[in-house]
């Protein structure tokens, strides 16, 4: 495909690079312990938490796996798995 | 008709910058720089020009504010100096590379140290490889006219780069000349309102600065160099529509003066020009056949146009108001790798001079002229660059 001057691109396009694939660790929710006060979503810097049926979700396929959510949770409902292959 | 008025080189070059109508101004002062963006703020305050004027907190803000404004689809103008210029550097390597036509006056003066506001090319010689376009002006309507031209070189579809205007710090920004200025219609019609095919808009979003590695990087820094490459003729194009307005021609790329028949050319850029001139019209009278190249458009290089003009002569010393320590002054560098494998090429010999605002003269020129004769004798193009006006008993 022929560059643009500048190396200008089409924008909007985050969800077409599945950057899921970049994490070593995951988190996972203990839903028993959630409180469901969505410090999780705000933290989150890949908008790759999510509040669907009742419940908060992880988006895998953009999770990098920073930890900040679990981090940040406070009531320690998540927790940051090791990747295995 | 045109007015001509007395005024401060800044002040002119401020003239000029209304006279284009740019959308955006971002402003943080060095000396020598700091009256044009002062002299704009003045214009705003007075009700005379309608921009958005950004008094940012550092250079470094400034160049980024200009480049987002240009990414938006502005007309974005800056100016620095010296360490400011410096600062910018991170930025404007950037600016060029995504493309970004914005203007900025690059008012000359040496890099600290020793700390010193006075002139040279050191400043702008830093961003001699960053893909600005770099225009240097000999006199304070030179620096008017051309900061007009500048806008129209910028945003030429074909070459879309930053352009930078090198003007000598003090001895054209703070000395009063007579200066010619073009009447607004006239700069309406040669300098129409900036349309760019690509700008930041929300309704059609796209990615400025994404990033591009191994499979694009070489392309892209290509694609500016045959920019460069193609835009001198355009440059030239532009420069002589503009003559053909104002019926003043300050010559293309380059102005060869009096160097039809001289067997002796001297090659400078700047204000330093005018010194020379006169001391080429002294030397000429003497019968003495000299001749100098000043050089308007320093990036992209105008070699072709250079070795037109200095073919016919017996010996070239290039005065550089700059130097690449560990090597020689950067104009000479460029000059002598381009005349490699010419036959009958005339010698060439470096002269730094001028540094730090070292006094640049007539004697200076007659010196540096003798200097040239004697390489016509020796083979001095191999030897170290002379430094005019040295004063060797303090050296430490």
């Amino acid at each position: 495909m022929k560059l643009v001057a500048g190396g200008v691109v089409k924008g909007g396009t985050s969800l077409d690079y599945k950057t899921g694939s970049w994490r070593d660790q995951r988190p996972v929710i203990r839903l028993e312990l959630c409180t469901q006060c969505g410090r999780c979503e705000m933290v989150c810097p890949d908008s790759a938490v999510h509040y669907v049926e009742d419940v908060y979700v992880i988006d895998v396929d953009y999770c990098k796996g920073c930890g900040l959510c679990a981090y940040e949770c406070q009531s320690e409902a998540i927790e940051m798995v090791k990747e295995e292959k | 008709m045109s007015q001509v008025m007395v005024m401060e080189g800044s002040e002119a070059v401020a003239m000029a910058v209304k006279g284009s109508r740019p959308q955006v101004i971002a402003s943080y002062p060095i000396s020598p720089q700091t009256h044009i963006v002062e002299r704009l703020a003045g214009m705003l305050a007075d009700g005379e020009m309608d921009v958005q004027y950004l008094k940012v907190e550092s250079e470094f803000s400034a160049a980024s504010a200009v480049s987002g404004a240009s990414a938006a689809g502005s007309r974005a103008y800056t100016a620095s100096s010296s360490q400011g210029l410096l600062l910018m550097t991170e930025v404007l390597y950037a600016s060029a590379g995504l493309r970004l036509p914005f203007v900025m006056t690059g008012v000359n003066r040496t890099v600290s140290a020793p700390i010193s506001i006075q002139v040279d090319h050191q400043d702008t010689m830093s961003l001699r490889d960053s893909g600005v376009i770099q225009l240097f002006v000999e006199s304070t309507q030179e620096a008017y006219d051309t900061h007009i031209a500048a806008f129209k070189v910028a945003e030429d579809p074909h070459i879309l780069l930053p352009v930078m205007v090198c003007m000598d710090g003090w001895i054209l920004t703070h000395s009063y000349e007579r200066v010619a200025m073009i009447e607004q219609e006239k700069i309406d019609r040669f300098l129409p309102p900036f349309k760019p095919a690509n700008f930041l808009d929300p309704l059609n979003p796209k990615t400025w600065g994404s990033i591009g590695e191994e499979n694009v990087l070489m392309e892209l820094r290509y694609s500016i160099q045959r920019a460069m490459e193609l835009g001198k003729s355009r440059i030239k194009e532009v420069f002589s529509e503009l003559a053909e307005i104002t019926g003043r021609d300050h010559g293309g790329l380059i102005e060869a003066y009096k160097t039809e028949g001289a067997e002796i050319i001297l090659v400078a850029m700047g204000s330093m020009a005018g010194t020379i001139k006169a001391a080429v019209n002294a030397l000429r009278s003497k019968g003495e056949k000299v001749g100098l190249v000043k050089i308007r458009c320093f990036r992209p290089f105008p070699y072709e146009d250079i070795w037109n003009a200095i073919k016919g002569a017996r010996a070239v010393a290039v005065i550089d108001a700059n130097l690449s320590m560990g090597s020689e002054g950067a104009v000479c560098m460029d000059l002598k790798a381009k005349l490699y494998g010419k036959t009958n090429a005339p010698a060439v010999i470096d002269v730094i001079a001028g540094l730090g605002g070292r006094e640049v003269n007539e004697a200076t020129i007659q010196d540096i002229v003798e200097k040239a004769k004697e390489s016509l004798h020796s083979d001095y193009s191999l030897k170290e660059p002379y430094w005019a006006g040295l004063n060797e008993a303090i050296v430490p």
